[in-house]
Order: C-alpha cells, then sequence, then structure tokens
C-alpha cells in the first residue's frame, strides 16, 4: 500500500500535505482502492469556512459512496474542479493530481491531533 | 458456500462478495471496464450459484403452467421462457427461466439466495407423478455475453456453434463435454448461458479467460447491464410483499390460464396498477440508491429500487417504483439523497437501447 512519509492522514482515509499554512486534502491509496472505479465527487465551494471533521465533500463509486471530512479548520481557498469531471483521476493518481481541496489553517496545530505515515499504516487492517 | 470457481477468482484478484449467501466476486480488474467491455466485446460470469431444478413427468407442463406465470405448454423443445414464481396472493417468490427439453422434461433456472424454497414450494405443489430434482450442486453455469460473443465461443472452443434465435437453447459439444447452450442473458447484449458438469468448471473458464476478446466479468458489471435494461433483480425490485402487475407492463403473465397467484395480478392488471417500476435518469453522476423515496409536485410518489452510476449512459440512473399516474416518461420529480435532492427525468425501460441482445437491429416485440 503506498503511504507517502511526509503526509498526515485522518481515520477516515483523508491525507493532508502541509505547505506553509496551507493544508492540501485528497484520499489516501487505501482509500480510493477500497471504493474503486470513483464516478461522482462533490467538493465544497471556495471561502467556504470548515471545521475540522465537518462532511466537506463526497465521493462515490459504483458501489458506495463515502463522505470526506475537514481534517483541520480553516477556509477553503482552492478546490480541484478537474476530479469533478474525471473522478478516475483520483484512482490513478490519489496522492498527486487527485487532490481535493485546499484549506487555509486557523487553527494550525490541529495538525498534531492527525496520524504519521507510520501510525496510519498500522491503523490499517491486514491485507487479505 | 462457494462455487467450483472461487479459487480462480481468488487467483485473478477478484474482490469477493458474499451475495445470496454466495461467496462471489463483485470485480476483477474494475466494474467500469468490465461493464463496457461486455456492451463493445464479450465478459464471461461465473453464474453457478443460480440453481437448475429439473421437472419431469407426463403432467410436468400441466404442473408447471399452474405454477408459474408465463406459458409452459406451448413451449417447443429448445425454447425457453422468463416468468414468475407467484404465492396465492401475488407476491413474487422468484423470478425464473423455463427450459423445455423434451415433451415431458423442464429445467427451472432459478436465483441462488430462493433455490432451496423454491424447491420447497414447487415440490408441494406438483402431481404425484411430477418428479422434481434439484440438479444445481452438479451442474456449472457460465454466462457469456456480449456482441462478440459468437466468434469469441466459437475461437476459445474451435467448434461453430448453433444458429440460435432468442430464448433458444441446444446441447452443444464443446471440449469433449455435453453443453446445454441458451440464447439467453441478463446484460441486453448478445449472448449464451452455458450449462455443464461442474467438475469441468474450472476448466471452462481457464479456457474462456484465456480467449482473445473474453474478459472475466463479475456481479458488479452484472448489475449495472441489467440496471441499464431495466431487469428487475430479485430482493431489489421483486419480492413477496409486491405482484409483478408493475414490472414490464404485465409481460410475462399469461392470465388466459390459472396459476397461483392469478386472481390478485389480474384484478390489479386490469384497474391498473397502483405503482409502476420505471427508470430514473439522474441529472448528474451522483447515483440514487435502493430506498430513496422519490417526490413529484405533489410530494412523495415513489421508492428507488436500484440505482447507481451507468456506465453507458454516463449519468447516473435508477429503477424506481412510482404512483401510476406520476410514471409517464419526461416527468421530473426528485429523489431525496439525505442531505441534497438529485434531480431526475422518469424514463421508459430499458435505459440503454443499443443492446445487440435480439441482434444486430434493434426490434420492437415481444
Amino acid at each position: 500500500m503506498n503511504i507517502p512519509r511526509d503526509f498526515r492522514f485522518t481515520s477516515s482515509h483523508e491525507w493532508v500535505r502541509i505547505r506553509n499554512n496551507i493544508a492540501t486534502v485528497g484520499i489516501t491509496d487505501y482509500a480510493q482502492n477500497q471504493l474503486s472505479d470513483l464516478t461522482f465527487i462533490e467538493l465544497p465551494a471556495v471561502d467556504d469556512e470548515v471545521s475540522a471533521s465537518d462532511e466537506v465533500a463526497v465521493v462515490e463509486s459504483v458501489k458506495a459512496a463515502s463522505d470526506v471530512y475537514a481534517p483541520v479548520s480553516g477556509r477553503v481557498v482552492e478546490i480541484n474542479t478537474r476530479v469533478v469531471e474525471q473522478p478516475d483521476i483520483v484512482n490513478r493518481d490519489p496522492y498527486g493530481e487527485g487532490w481535493l481541496f485546499k484549506i487555509e489553517m486557523s487553527h494550525p496545530e490541529e495538525i498534531d491531533d492527525l496520524m504519521d505515515a507510520d501510525q496510519y499504516e498500522e491503523s490499517l487492517p491486514e491485507e487479505e | 458456500m462457494k462455487t467450483p470457481l472461487y479459487s480462480a477468482h481468488v487467483a485473478l484478484g477478484a474482490r469477493m462478495i458474499l451475495f445470496g449467501g454466495w461467496h462471489m466476486p463483485v470485480q476483477y480488474e474494475g466494474i467500469l471496464r468490465e461493464h463496457l467491455h461486455v456492451r463493445s466485446h464479450c465478459g464471461v460470469f461465473d453464474t453457478c450459484h443460480m440453481g437448475e431444478l429439473e421437472v419431469r413427468g407426463p403432467h410436468a407442463a400441466e404442473d408447471l403452467d399452474r405454477l408459474i406465470t408465463c406459458r409452459v405448454a406451448d413451449l417447443a423443445v429448445g425454447q425457453c421462457r422468463y416468468g414468475y414464481l407467484l404465492h396465492e396472493k401475488g407476491g413474487v417468490l422468484d423470478d425464473l427461466t423455463c427450459y423445455r427439453f423434451a415433451f415431458d422434461r423442464f429445467w427451472l433456472v432459478v436465483n441462488a439466495s430462493t433455490r432451496q424454497s423454491d424447491f420447497e414450494w414447487i415440490r408441494d405443489h406438483l402431481s404425484p407423478s411430477t418428479t422434481l430434482e434439484d440438479r444445481s450442486d452438479a451442474l456449472a453455469k457460465l454466462d457469456v455475453q456480449g456482441p462478440t460473443s459468437r466468434a469469441n465461443l466459437e475461437r476459445a472452443f474451435d467448434v461453430p456453434l448453433p444458429d440460435l434465435g432468442y430464448f433458444r437453447f441446444a446441447t452443444a459439444r464443446l471440449d469433449g463435454t455435453d453443453c446445454v447452450i441458451s440464447r439467453t442473458g441478463y446484460t441486453g447484449e448478445w449472448g449464451y448461458e452455458l450449462y455443464f458438469p461442474a467438475e469441468r468448471a474450472a476448466g471452462f473458464w481457464e479456457k474462456l479467460i484465456a480467449a482473445p476478446g473474453i474478459r472475466p466479468a463479475g456481479l458488479g458489471a452484472r448489475d449495472t447491464l441489467r440496471l441499464e435494461m431495466g431487469y428487475p433483480l430479485y430482493g431489489h425490485e421483486l419480492g413477496p410483499e409486491r405482484t409483478p402487475a408493475g414490472v414490464a407492463q404485465g409481460r410475462f403473465i399469461d392470465l388466459a390460464k390459472p396459476f397461483v397467484g392469478r386472481d390478485p395480478v389480474k384484478e390489479e392488471l386490469e384497474r391498473g396498477p397502483r405503482e409502476k417500476l420505471v427508470g430514473l435518469l439522474l441529472d448528474g453522476r451522483r447515483a440514487a440508491r435502493a430506498g430513496a423515496e422519490v417526490y413529484a409536485k405533489e410530494g412523495r410518489v415513489g421508492v428507488v429500487t436500484s440505482g447507481s452510476f451507468a456506465p453507458s449512459l454516463d449519468c447516473a440512473a435508477a429503477l424506481a417504483y412510482i404512483s401510476a399516474e406520476g410514471a409517464n416518461p419526461g416527468q421530473m420529480v426528485e429523489v431525496d439523497a439525505g442531505v441534497t435532492r438529485l434531480k431526475a427525468r422518469v424514463a421508459a425501460l430499458p435505459l440503454y437501447r443499443k443492446g445487440t441482445a435480439r441482434g444486430s437491429r434493434i426490434e420492437r416485440h415481444d
């Protein structure tokens, strides 16, 4: 399972990459693999104020629908409209081109509540 | 329970789910790709979990005519017909296909989850001279579906296949084994259902998936394919609490003969079913899921029974029971998806109209 070492993670399978005060958010490789072919993505609007663990986006596959939660609080400053048009980008490149939205953090200390790569890896069920 | 192909699916990396008590592959390389490959080329589905019940005896045809909604007496040898098994109040115990092998010998091909209850129900309703045998464990079933199925099968087994009309079947010798090959399926595409001894399952499977053009397809694609065709799935569109009168304008029901459950179904068809099964085309790609309520200007008008993204329509699609007055194609409705309401348009079935099941031309007849 592909897990970038310098990202942070939530137990609901979002990843976060921090640059300065901006948190880029997506769903993990594990999450996209569990969902399989994504067919629909709904993103928050730019300028939405969100709190950590708010439901802010939706990802759907043929068989399943899943909410995406804000890992940190702040203001949505950018969304990836390409994945709305082509949800399979998230399947192909969940940690890169398949990012979902960026949050300008209002409480940067919330990062400390997120898992690092080792913790996230350990939290995943054993592969069958 | 496991089909004879369980380990073959696992070896292919299939994602397995429990379906009607059976460990079945939901997908191999992905539902979307498998779906589109069946629409454009050919897919093979493990359907060994389905049941085959053999009914024999001089009064078998009469007994079956009294038990299922379609007409059995005038089936030709080598012909099969789709129908419903009902209880006295008209609710659906199963949907099935009835095959005639001889004047006095039939198969009923039934759903996996209802196989045992069907067997008991049918056994208790037969004449003393009619025998019933559950042959499901001894028989494997593979569905080969898609517009190139015939050429792909002929190449895989290096034999010409018999010319078969839609819902006709024959015995063919494939790889040294006598198989029942039936021009039927549940995808809307030209294709076959193959029945043969269970011990040949793995050999046939390997041969088919190794053949050029044929790819394995799982239950996920089977579900999206049948959804686009508006074919009902037992447990979703069909069940014991509802008669089949609202499905397909009462097709597959022959009211001219007596059968268990006929009177309530006849009454409902004559006064017009209260709810009809219709297609919904959603405004976007977000799916309406089973159980979601459907609303029109006048309030709640129905409920979604199946729904997902429809790969060949490039939008989300659903099947729903809608009150008859609102069940007109073009009618705009909204589906309650929890946090939001999804706009949808009522559409006639099938939703996908380029299927090749009946032939390369689209023909309009029953």
